[in-house]
């Protein structure tokens, strides 16, 4: 059997068994991504969008799906891992846990809960059908398929039209790293965020690994922003040392939308992050932000696609990455400007700073531009320290170690600086520190 | 303007003795001789590449630059020895005629980040945020700015003009013994320039000393030097007092060149 079979096989005793209560939306939905997967098969390094990142690690293992839900940490032990004290969902292995999450429905009829459960009431079942899975490109990418055979649970956000919200609101999914039957175990986080029209809101999403143990994490999640709604989606990956994470993030902004989609990635072992903006309608701006650190023999692989599909719209993408010891950086960003969408405004920026001779990034932007009247600026670098801002630094006072550390630092700090969210921003701030020492 | 008067002279701060330096591979600095004393303002004028910035960056410890030659002593002590950071510990400070600009750090932060690194050096209490921004206050009125020039970050997105202000309040900040203004006139409008020049002028001290390289007259008609050098090809050619600047606005620098070229 090769290797899409033995996921194919488990997806076929999944669907047997726990996919009991599902909708037939949602089994048509996973029939056709189960069968788009075996298609498609595990992509491999002889592919262009895959070039830089072989998902043997992934391929050569055979992670099994958990038959039984692990028992949860208590609430003590995730409390680092929380941002704020705000409305949270907790996920285990991509289930609900409703003894560390707070009530699904909040104020202003805002909900943020179990997606099993949004799905199998009215009006909440009747937003999941009409968005689940209809944005994120499953039928262009193996690990989307797979996700979406295997949807069962994720985290639901709702936030009617009109609502701002004060807090934001946090999606805490968990590895637990624990051993199925055949060792190590894969799970399939999956977000929906349904902002409507006029609202504000901001949600985090933080990946997690709960022990040092070798798991893989195959997340997808979807956000949907309203006309003239504003929003901001935070992705904070702290996966563990040797997880392996591969995840889709699709966006989808009405006219007239503000949002910022803020990405820190820390942790995993190798990580590949899609992540997919689609400006939908006119006036529509997008803020995509990123940071990598990565240290040891870490590799993170994000792949942007920013797709212009309206006139008047505006993306700024920038994203940073700090390369020390073996490290391997990948950032490839696409922009598609399409035929008519006329004025549109895009910038994309991707620096690499390497901090060591082994270090490595690789940089690709990709423009393809169907419209005249566009303005559209990219730009990359890749190298160590820049030796006048080092020198200036020194010329007043600082010791240039101090002066490295202030210049490494301001690499992330530079991303910091877009998030909206001063609670978020403050924490994630203590995280890069942390992490660059 | 301010008239300093007849004073006596002060000790020897920076003593230049036949420096000779060059920028990959080529030979900018051709045995430059300078004395300064504390209490003094020269000023260093020339025309383009004479090695104006060159003096000014080996003085502040530039890693482009190679002193192949000479000597320079401050304080007694041997300069060139000294790691920048020694350097600007030490009291020299230069405003860099092209400040550089860092991404994602403030310059709160980094005025902070400096003062303490010299505090810390001699010994003194480093400053907290809070008793920080009370001690920059002051200074950000002499230039001008208010306090939203201090959480951008460090002159990323400033204006030429901005930039150069941006250096004077280091300076002011820092407070060195001695400061060296590379080109700080050039790109100011009159009132921008004159701002500087007052700041410049209220820093001065019996104790310490200013080296001013400038390519213009008008910055001096602010800050009043008490020696004017002109520097040609790598060298001083001719010392004066301040009536030399304005020999040098009307004549142009062609006739030293001349001069120059006969010693």
């Amino acid at each position: 059997m090769n290797v899409a079979d033995r996921y194919v096989a488990d997806y076929k005793s999944f669907a047997g068994n726990g996919a009991a209560g599902a909708p037939p939306w949602l089994k048509q939905i996973r029939e056709g991504a189960i069968a788009r997967f075996a298609e498609l098969g595990f992509p491999t390094t002889k592919q262009e969008e895959w070039r830089f990142t072989s998902v043997a690690p992934i391929v050569d293992t055979r992670f099994s799906h958990l038959a039984s839900p692990i028992p949860h940490p208590g609430l003590s032990e995730i409390r680092s891992l929380l941002i704020g004290a705000g409305p949270r969902v907790v996920l285990v292995d991509g289930r609900y846990a409703p003894e560390l999450s707070s009530p699904a429905g909040q104020p202003g009829g805002v909900q943020v809960g179990s997606l099993a459960s949004a799905i199998r009431n009215g009006p909440s079942g009747d937003l999941a059908r009409e968005h689940l899975a209809r944005h994120a490109r499953w039928r262009d990418s193996a690990f989307a398929a797979l996700n979406t055979a295997f949807l069962a649970d994720g985290a639901f956000v709702h936030v009617p039209a009109g609502v701002a919200l004060e807090q934001p609101l946090e999606l805490l999914f968990l590895s637990s790293g624990a051993s199925g039957t055949d060792g190590p175990t894969v799970s399939h986080p999956r977000s929906l965020i349904v902002i409507e029209r006029g609202a504000e809101a901001a949600v985090v999403e933080t990946y997690a690994g709960l022990g040092d143990a070798v798991y893989w994490s195959n997340a997808v999640t979807e956000i949907v922003v309203g006309e003239g709604a504003r929003a901001e989606l935070y992705r904070v990956q702290r996966e563990g040392p040797r997880g392996l994470q591969v995840a889709t993030t699709h966006s989808r902004q009405e006219r007239d939308t503000t949002l910022g989609v803020h990405v820190v990635t820390l942790g995993a072992a190798l990580a590949r992050h899609d992540i997919t903006s689609v400006l939908a309608g006119t006036g529509a701006e997008l803020i995509l932000n990123g940071l990598y650190l990565l240290s040891d023999a870490q590799h993170a692989d994000h792949h942007t696609v920013i797709d212009h599909a309206q006139p008047h719209c505006a993306s700024h993408e920038y994203f940073n990455g700090v390369l020390a010891e073996r490290a391997h950086g990948v950032f490839n960003g696409r922009i598609i400007v399409r035929p008519g969408a006329q004025r549109t405004d895009s910038k994309q920026t991707n620096n690499n700073l390497l901090l060591s001779t082994e270090a490595r990034a690789d940089s690709q932007p990709q423009l393809e531009i169907y419209a005249d009247d566009v303005k559209c600026t990219h730009g990359s670098t890749v190298g160590p320290i820049d030796q006048t801002q080092l020198y200036y630094l020194r010329s007043r006072g600082l010791s240039a170690e101090a002066a490295r550390g202030i210049l490494t630092y301001g690499f992330g700090a530079e991303i910091l600086d877009r998030m909206r969210q001063p609670a978020v921003r403050e924490e994630l701030d203590r995280l890069v520190r942390e992490r660059l020492g | 303007m301010t008239g300093k008067g007849k004073r006596e002279a002060g000790k020897v701060l920076l003593e230049i003795k036949h420096l000779h330096a060059t920028v990959e591979g080529t030979e900018i600095l051709k045995g430059v001789d300078l004395t300064v004393r504390t209490g003094e303002v020269h000023a260093i004028m020339g025309p383009n590449g004479s090695g104006k910035s060159t003096l000014a960056q080996v003085l502040a410890g530039h890693p482009a630059y190679t002193v192949t030659g000479g000597q320079v002593l401050y304080e007694g002590k041997d300069l060139l020895a000294m790691a920048p950071e020694e350097r600007a510990r030490e009291g020299v400070f230069l405003a860099f005629q092209y400040p550089v600009a860092i991404r994602g750090i403030t310059n709160a932060y980094f005025l902070r980040a400096a003062v303490n690194a010299i505090r810390k050096h001699k010994g003194v209490e480093e400053l907290g945020p809070v008793e920080f921004m009370d001690a920059l206050e002051e200074k950000l009125t002499a230039i001008g700015w208010d306090s939203s020039y201090l959480t951008r970050p460090v002159n990323d997105g400033f204006s030429g003009g901005e930039k150069k202000r941006n250096e004077i309040l280091q300076l002011a900040v820092l407070n060195p013994k001695l400061a060296i203004l590379d080109e700080t006139d050039s790109g100011l409008d009159i009132d921008a320039l004159k701002t500087v020049a007052q700041t410049v002028d209220k820093l001065r001290r019996p104790d310490n000393a200013t080296v001013l390289v400038t390519h213009y007259y008008r910055i001096l008609t602010h800050i009043e030097p008490d020696v004017v050098h002109v520097l040609a090809s790598g060298r001083i050619v001719k010392s004066g007092g301040k009536d030399l600047a304005l020999e040098l606005e009307e004549k142009g620098y062609d006739w030293l060149r001349t001069e120059a070229a006969v010693a």
